[in-house]
């Protein structure tokens, strides 16, 4: 039976992997080596400012195993959503990365870049043409959301992936993508089914997370035209359950995952333990859509943010809490308003930790419950840094001294544990597109770059 | 009466993109799966009460499978947004711990 053998090295590049379980996958023979690079949940802040969310130095360790792996082996390398949003500054810095490590290393090889950050004329013309959707329960796409956004993405399907491969190239790093895309690339591309082909990379994109313990670490795929065999390196095992509770995660569906060309139905799907590590799934389906689609990640600019940490101790405070926050705010307002900075030009939030800090208004137990303690934290969002630092300062020193009905502890209500007490927390963002564009063809969307290296 | 914390083997929540949060109840084998989902309190009224959104809102899927059930609905605030407390959707599977189950 033909076999396509597929290794993840984890499952984000950064978060690290054992270098002994690549070692192990390599001995027991690819044909392609991958890895997710990226997520939307560590939230809209990467994606806006053009950082990555994990350190360089994670990156590189990461990513200099697996480049030396791929070369060795002789097979092609994925990684899609670089450098964790995908966006252009992203997919540069992986790729300066990955010509450093060619260089510090004697390694030569074809590269190709594919690029997932969209012109903004472009998208606003798709939706002028009426050529954009809404997901979920959000609007339908106008141009001011386009305009205003810091940076727009698109999830690249696995077409442009196939064809920088197709093209010539051994290591493919890609902007932002589907997470499965890149590796179903390279199966469908070695004629694999594509239902076979989307799982296995459903399985792939988050390491070894379909195994049982989970961990940082390798998984080893083997597709076949009628299933694909799940199996982790390390001391893990893929067992039935493990790998049928995979499809749950971060999915709105454990049983439909839509992608940019169809969707895969994972209802039917058998699982047969084949090893002590391995589980065989069968009876995947894929079901081609009639309109491709793309989907868009934006994040628009919100302001700066400064924030303060403070605790209080005191019962008769804990007790009237609502009107002591109440208090504080009124007396932020009017001291904000002395420094000529208007309500609307800041948002003020307390958090309270101790009563709804975790689960905010969905928190069913209500009032603060017998507590001895609680906890603030207080967050101000304002259009410039200087606004933000000027309320975070009134907001601290009006959690501090605000008088309140029956006060006793009248040199203070907060303990206050650091100095300074004010943080700043830079440049905020917010995600402001959850809408699919509909593309002339999979490809328009991502110019494919090759270079020599 | 059995509480879902005593139940079940996994009960954890989590975004599904940012504008999602996710709720999966997992149980240890088939007979357990089978028994609670007899009940018919895992369901789209349930998670619509505990989290205060509209049942039509609840996508509810009960996944043999993983001997698991699984509820996504919108987030209270969009991940990351001024006013969010839990930009991953991490912790917001309590709510369910004490929801009793009569098997």
């Amino acid at each position: 039976m033909r076999e396509f053998r597929m290794c993840s090295v984890a499952g984000i590049l950064g978060y690290g992997y054992p270098e002994a379980s690549l070692n192990a996958a390599l001995e027991r023979g690819i044909d392609m080596i991958g890895c997710d690079g990226g997520s939307t949940d560590p939230g809209p802040f990467y994606l806006g400012s053009g950082k990555p969310f994990v350190s360089l130095r994670a990156l590189k360790r990461d990513l200099r195993l697996m480049l030396k792996a791929a070369i060795q082996a002789k097979v092609p390398m994925v990684l899609g959503t670089a450098g964790g949003a995908g966006g252009e500054p992203h997919l540069q810095l992986v790729a300066q990365m990955v010509r450093d490590i060619a260089k510090e290393e004697g390694l030569h090889f074809n590269m190709a870049l594919i690029h997932s950050e969209q012109d903004k004329a472009k998208i606003a013309r798709r939706v002028r043409e009426g050529r954009t959707r809404p997901l979920g329960r959000a609007p339908a796409l106008d141009e001011d959301t386009v305009n205003k956004a810091e940076r727009i993405v698109g999830m690249c399907g696995p077409e442009p992936w196939m064809r920088a491969l197709d093209e010539g190239a051994q290591i493919v790093i890609g902007g932002r993508s589907s997470d499965p895309a890149p590796f179903a690339a390279t199966a469908i591309r070695a004629q694999m089914p594509p239902a076979q082909g989307w799982y296995a990379g459903k399985m792939l994109e988050c390491g070894a997370a379909p195994a049982a313990p989970k961990g940082p670490d390798c998984l080893y795929l083997t597709v076949r035209e009628d299933g694909v065999i799940c199996e982790p390196m390390g001391n893990r095992a893929c067992t039935p359950l493990s790998v049928a509770n995979h499809s749950l995660h971060e999915n709105a569906s454990p049983i439909r995952h839509v992608e940019p060309g169809g969707v895969l139905d994972t209802s039917e799907c058998r699982f047969e333990q084949v090893s002590p590590k391995a589980t065989l799934v069968t009876g995947m389906r894929w079901e081609p859509a009639d309109t491709y689609t793309v989907k868009l990640e934006a994040a628009e600019k919100v302001g700066h943010r400064a924030i303060t940490i403070c605790g209080t101790r005191d019962p008769l405070l804990i007790g009237q809490l609502d009107g002591f926050l109440d208090i504080v705010r009124d007396l932020v307002r009017s001291k904000s308003a002395d420094l000529d900075i208007a309500p609307d030009q800041y948002r003020l939030t307390i958090h309270t930790y101790g009563r709804d800090g975790v689960m905010g208004a969905r928190e069913p137990v209500k009032g603060t419950n017998g507590a001895h303690e609680l906890g603030f934290l207080v967050d101000v969002v304002a259009k410039d840094p200087d606004t933000a630092a000027a309320v975070i300062a009134l907001s601290r020193t009006s959690m501090l001294h605000a008088d309140f009905p029956g006060r006793l502890c009248r040199e203070g209500n907060m303990a206050i544990p650091f100095s300074p007490s004010d943080l700043t927390a830079g440049e905020v963002y917010r995600f402001s597109m959850q809408h699919v564009v509909l593309p002339d063809d999979p490809y328009e969307m991502f110019p494919i770059e090759h270079e020599r290296i | 009466m059995v509480k879902i914390r005593d139940l079940a083997k996994v009960c954890k929540s989590k975004n599904a993109g940012p504008f999602d949060l996710t709720i999966d109840v997992v149980f240890e084998d088939d007979a357990t799966f089978d028994r609670v989902a007899a009940t018919g309190v895992l369901s789209p009224a349930l998670f619509a009460r505990l989290y205060g959104v509209e049942e039509r809102d609840v996508l509810f899927t009960p996944y043999p499978a993983g001997r698991a059930f699984k509820a996504t609905l919108p987030r209270l605030i969009v991940a990351g947004d001024i006013g969010d407390t839990d930009v991953y959707g991490a912790q917001q599977h309590a709510p369910l711990l004490d929801v009793d189950i009569p098997v």
